[in-house]
């Protein structure tokens, strides 16, 4: 892969929203190429919001949103997709495309109006499919496949796309332990092909594991953005999430290092008295 | 079986049973005498050729382009609506040309005027469809929208055309009414052909050309917008070309329905989902069905039996049968 000039994503006090109805109030975020952004929030916060205006399908209602100094609507669809993949929560389809397919439609938009594709993008695809370790998978119908590995291919895919940026919607919702361990840790590998990621999750722990930088979005509006380690601390999840979580160091064992959450289980009646 | 080699299978399984309808019918005609007349143009009864090229030719040939064309445009129709259970007169065609060769009929027309009539029709209820859908707007799911306003058409004006026939006259009118959407292949002459194939192929050309972005529409709107694809512009498109495909075989050769919802049925569990391959495949096995049929409707009993009927006929355990059959594997 040529190695390309750093670019990047960046929302400058935007208000996004329904309708003229806002869900998020001044917005302002930036995501460089190379850097995995992980986006936290509660339920219902507006996360869907902010990746459906970055992705231009809904319109922001106040503010700019940029692409190496361009405004978004001012790309075509075209142009868009060579810059930002998205990877979508729910894969339904109704016909049974092949897993080589599905990954190879991320090549779409570097084809003409109305070529298919030819060898040099089944390689891409190919190199992708080995990438992410499921090339074995290539022959398989689509809709056969479980939830992680079609999430494996929805990656692939997006990675086949070669967009500068790629947004990911949870992307370990629904999955067994195994599938959501390696499905972050492909991610955090992806930091090598110089791409931007920004990925909505619901575990803290992705953050400290492959995050370079956290994005915490609560009461309409960003309540925080810094470093995984510095910005998810106790209090701040208790914030956003109204539980009891400690943050603590894992053991200096050679293997690894950072910080983990332990959600607090047995409340003693010190820590209730807080309340 | 897969790419090239299912075509040529098809094209050669066309070539036979189109043979074979040449010789089926009432006017007895021996295989020797065909391929003679095949072969040099010429044989031993000189009736033969009369029939062969005035009646039985155009024949063949109509049936192969509306089979052909009714499962193309279905395909197209089952990939854009990503719903396998989607027919080519989903946005409302039939009911539009029914209504308008109805009137027409009604206004004593002659031929011509009914098959002006009935394409102007199809074309006019599409229209209206997704005009309609256009003006509810974008809040809504606009698959969901343009197939709600397609139902909304079609039954406005399945009750125009009931009205036209309640008020046709029950003793020559209302009959010709009733057998136009039966369906035949009993009138179609080489001169409505000549009319017809240039716009089959208009609207096929553009529907091959699309085939790739066609299987990104499968993935739904956002993200086949996010894969690049200009997801408005690609729906015009197929909605036009399909629509010209069927309301101009309709126009010719009346209600016929049933092939373009299971003949791509059929072609997809042969040939796989990825359009470049499905959409050429299903015109093929769309001919060859519908040329079977046509043996059946002209040559079981002495009267010749409406199109129509035996596709709906046939179509319904056959359909039963295939989705038994496929139930094992995803199609």
């Amino acid at each position: 892969m040529v190695k390309q000039s750093n670019i990047s994503l960046d929302l400058r006090h935007t208000d996004l929203g329904y309708n003229g109805r806002v869900v998020l109030r001044d917005v302002s975020l930036t995501i460089d190429t190379g850097e995995i952004v992980c986006l936290l929030g509660p339920n219902g916060v507006g996360k869907t919001t902010l990746f459906k205006t970055i992705l231009g399908f809904i319109k922001p209602l106040a503010g700019l949103i940029t692409i190496d100094g361009t405004d978004i609507s001012r790309f075509s669809p075209k142009d868009f997709a060579r810059l930002v993949a998205y990877v979508p929560q729910l894969h339904h389809l109704p016909f049974p495309y092949t897993v080589r397919d599905v990954v190879l439609f991320g090549r779409t938009v570097h084809l003409g109006l109305f070529a298919s594709p030819c060898k040099k993008d089944r390689d891409i695809a190919n190199s992708f499919l080995e990438l992410l370790d499921i090339t074995h998978l290539a022959d398989r119908a689509f809709s056969e496949l479980s939830g992680g590995e079609r999430q494996m291919v929805i990656i692939a895919r997006a990675l086949t796309q070669e967009a500068r940026f790629i947004i990911l919607d949870e992307p370990t919702s629904n999955l067994d332990y195994g599938n959501q361990v390696r499905i972050i840790r492909k991610i955090g590998e992806l930091r090598k092909q110089s791409v931007g990621i920004l990925m909505a999750t619901h575990t803290p722990d992705h953050a400290f594991m492959i995050g370079s930088k956290v994005v915490v979005v609560d009461h309409g509006a960003l309540y925080r953005c810094g470093k995984p380690e510095t910005t998810l601390t106790p209090e701040t999840l208790k914030q956003i999430y109204g539980v009891e979580v400690q943050v603590l160091d894992t053991p200096h064992n050679g293997i690894c290092s950072r910080k983990i959450c332990a959600p607090v289980m047995e409340l003693t009646t010190d820590i209730i008295s807080h309340h | 079986m897969k790419g090239l080699s299912l075509i040529v299978v098809c094209l050669l399984v066309l070539a036979v049973v189109a043979l074979f309808s040449m010789g089926t019918g009432r006017y007895p005609v021996s295989f020797r005498d065909l391929l003679s007349w095949i072969t040099t143009g010429q044989c031993r009864d000189e009736n033969l050729p009369i029939i062969l090229v005035n009646i039985r030719l155009p024949r063949l040939v109509g049936a192969i382009a509306a089979g052909g064309a009714l499962a193309m445009s279905g395909a197209a129709y089952q990939g854009m609506f990503r719903n396998p259970m989607v027919s080519p007169d989903i946005l409302g065609v039939s009911s539009g040309a029914g209504f308008g060769a109805a009137l027409a009929i009604l206004f004593s027309l002659p031929v011509a005027g009914i098959q002006a009539f009935s394409f102007v029709g199809g074309i006019t209820a599409v229209l209206i469809a997704v005009s309609i859908s256009k003006a509810i707007g974008r809040s809504h799911d606009s698959v969901l929208v343009l197939v709600l306003s397609g139902i909304i058409i079609s039954s406005l004006f399945g009750a125009l055309l009931s009205m036209l026939k309640y008020v046709a006259d029950p003793d020559d009118k209302l009959p010709a009414i009733t057998y136009w959407l039966m369906g035949s292949f009993a009138n179609i002459r080489m001169s409505d052909l000549m009319v017809i194939l240039p716009l089959l192929f208009v609207g096929s050309i553009p529907l091959m050309l699309v085939s790739w972005r066609l299987n990104v529409l499968s993935f739904g709107e956002d993200e086949a917008r996010s894969l690049g694809v200009h997801t408005g512009w690609l729906r015009a498109l197929v909605i036009l070309c399909a629509t010209l495909m069927s309301a101009s075989i309709i126009s010719i050769t009346g209600i016929i329905g049933w092939v373009g919802l299971i003949v791509p049925h059929l072609a997809r569990f042969v040939a796989g989902p990825n359009h470049r391959m499905l959409l050429p495949t299903s015109f093929l096995f769309g001919a060859i069905f519908m040329l079977l049929v046509d043996n059946v409707a002209r040559s079981v009993v002495s009267v010749e039996i409406p199109i129509g009927i035996i596709t709906a006929i046939l179509g319904a355990p056959f359909f039963i049968w295939f989705l038994k059959k496929s139930s094992r594997k995803s199609w």
